[in-house]
């Protein structure tokens, strides 16, 4: 089975009287050649993973350009202080997105799904929803088997990278697989779960990869908490009873197609949308300076490069701040 | 055919599967290729490793995966401390490498039992890598399969002589390629196979006549 088309995982799942997660698993096995309990046992670790990483998050870390660090934390608190306007679920989706894309941003252990820059928006739905309805570990992977599927026929047919496709192509496909995902969780039928994917995904059509200096930090970490929630949205709707006018795989076309007449400069390249406002430059501009510096150096004795205690090699000048 | 556990996954160390991951892939690459452990590195960045590498960690990642350090170690940003402790020097700079892909590196690389090796790899995403040359000779595998590294001189015969030792050992070869720096000069074949070369046979291979060096690489699950 090769997984490149919602429709035809859905069709092969009903000749064979499989889940669509199954089809997922059996393609795994046979494309790697291992056994089930193999199949299983690595996407417990990518689940596990998942969940150690929300554990050891605690908002002290800040990211090496110093612009994310925290906001996990203060949403954290804000959830069990305060009187969040979306109710308590939304607010912990949104603290759990948070520490995730910040975990990334600052070096930690993360599970790129489908990339890094949108680590987040999975766990950011399963986790509170796996202690909210006491859901059972089984459950959970066939959760992650279901996104994986999803997040597969997407990667064919259209891109899940920012460079190639732009942020949708990243959040957007991220958030499709949690909406998959949830839909499951729910017990929802996978028409649904289609329309739920189709949905989230539309939703998030055209959003641009535009990161600040080029790095994985502003707006991606905030980023992930609208896939995340677009994600909930999307899954309620499905489950609701409501439908996506354009079938699921034409909506993953239509994704790639905007992707790829997306300017280059909104994707990944940090020259347009955010990246190139005033206060965006002048970010990169700070972050760059020290560069440009060093290379000074060479030229003029003033200048001086010495050897921190933590290793890394800093520059001090005569008036350099 | 998409690999699901690259939607779900790689586990790894963020913040980037291309500048970090696969930067951290490349050094664990480099030093199997070295066959020895490094002591001395010079790091050259290109493009877009040169220009947001130090924001998203690719240098303490290039660094850490030539100690040895898989993507997912929580010690990839202590990998500077780890390497003074440990005893690798290294440098960087940056380098404009004509034709390359954006995120590419070049290094050369001393081993403690002096072995010297000139690596030229990128990261293509997802924490794929690809190398592209070794001791100046054209290559390009990924680490995607077992993959035997033959150095050998460019004599005739030589190609024969090592798809024969796979053919005895029952080993199937996924994908080839052999380039030479001139002709007579020294040569570079590069062999994936599905199943791992069993050691007498990578053994067997480097007694062969004109065969100079035989790294084989291990697939990582």
């Amino acid at each position: 089975m090769n997984l490149d088309s919602m429709s035809d995982i859905l069709s092969a799942a009903r000749q064979e009287g499989k889940a669509f997660w199954e089809i997922v698993l059996e393609t795994d096995m046979k494309n790697r050649g291992v056994s089930r309990m193999d199949s299983l046992h690595k996407m417990a670790e990518a689940w596990h993973a998942m969940r150690e990483a929300s554990q050891v998050y605690t908002g002290e870390r800040r990211s090496v350009s110093g612009l994310v660090g925290g906001q996990g934390k203060l949403m954290r608190d804000y959830a069990s202080e305060k009187t969040p306007i979306g109710g308590d679920f939304v607010a912990q989706v949104i603290a759990e997105a948070l520490s995730m894309g910040e975990s990334n941003a600052c070096m930690r252990r993360i599970v790129a799904a489908p990339t890094a820059g949108a680590c987040g928006v999975l766990p950011a739905v399963l986790i509170p929803l796996y202690w909210q309805d006491n859901l059972t570990e089984e459950q959970m992977l066939e959760a992650l088997f279901t996104a994986s599927g999803i997040g597969a026929v997407i990667a064919y047919r259209a891109c899940i990278s920012g460079a190639a496709g732009g942020c949708q192509a990243e959040i957007g496909s991220a958030s499709a697989m949690a909406a998959g995902a949830l839909v499951y969780l729910r017990k929802g039928t996978e028409t649904q779960m289609c329309h739920a994917v189709a949905m989230a995904l539309k939703n998030l059509l055209g959003l641009v990869c535009d990161p600040v200096a080029g790095l994985v930090e502003v707006p991606c970490v905030k980023r992930n908490v609208i896939g995340a929630v677009n994600a909930i949205t999307a899954a309620d709707m499905a489950l609701a009873g409501i439908e996506s006018c354009i079938p699921v795989d034409e909506v993953i076309d239509a994704m790639g197609e905007v992707g790829r007449r997306l300017p280059v400069e909104f994707r990944e390249t940090a020259l347009g949308g955010l990246a190139a406002t005033p206060t965006g430059k002048a970010v990169k501009k700070n972050l760059h300076g020290g560069r440009k510096k060093r290379t000074l150096t060479i030229k003029d004795a003033r200048w001086k490069l010495e050897k921190s205690e933590s290793g890394e090699v800093v520059l001090s000048a005569p008036g350099a701040t | 055919m998409i690999d699901i556990f690259d939607i779900m996954g790689p586990i790894m160390v963020g913040p980037s599967s291309s500048h970090t991951a696969g930067a951290v892939r490349i050094g664990r690459m480099a030093r199997t290729l070295l066959g020895d452990t490094p002591v001395k590195a010079a790091i050259h960045l290109h493009g877009s490793f040169a220009t947001t590498g130090v924001g998203h960690g690719t240098d303490k990642a290039l660094v850490a995966g030539l100690l040895g350090m898989p993507p997912d170690d929580l010690d990839i940003p202590l990998s500077f401390d780890i390497a003074a402790e440990k005893g690798l020097k290294f440098t960087f700079d940056e380098i404009d490498l004509r034709d390359a892909h954006p995120n590419s590196v070049r290094m050369e690389l001393t081993g403690e039992n002096s072995r010297r090796l000139s690596i030229q790899a990128c990261s293509t995403g997802g924490g794929r890598i690809l190398v592209t040359r070794l001791d100046g000779i054209h290559v390009s595998f990924t680490g995607d399969y077992h993959t035997l590294i033959i150095e050998n001189m460019d004599n005739r015969g030589n190609l024969a002589d090592v798809t024969t030792a796979l053919a005895l050992a029952g080993v199937n070869v996924a994908n080839m390629s052999m380039n030479r720096s001139s002709k007579g000069g020294n040569a570079m074949m590069i062999i994936e196979t599905d199943d791992p070369v069993p050691d007498y046979i990578v053994q067997l291979i480097e007694r062969q006549p004109g065969i100079l060096q035989v790294i084989h690489y291990r697939r990582e699950s």
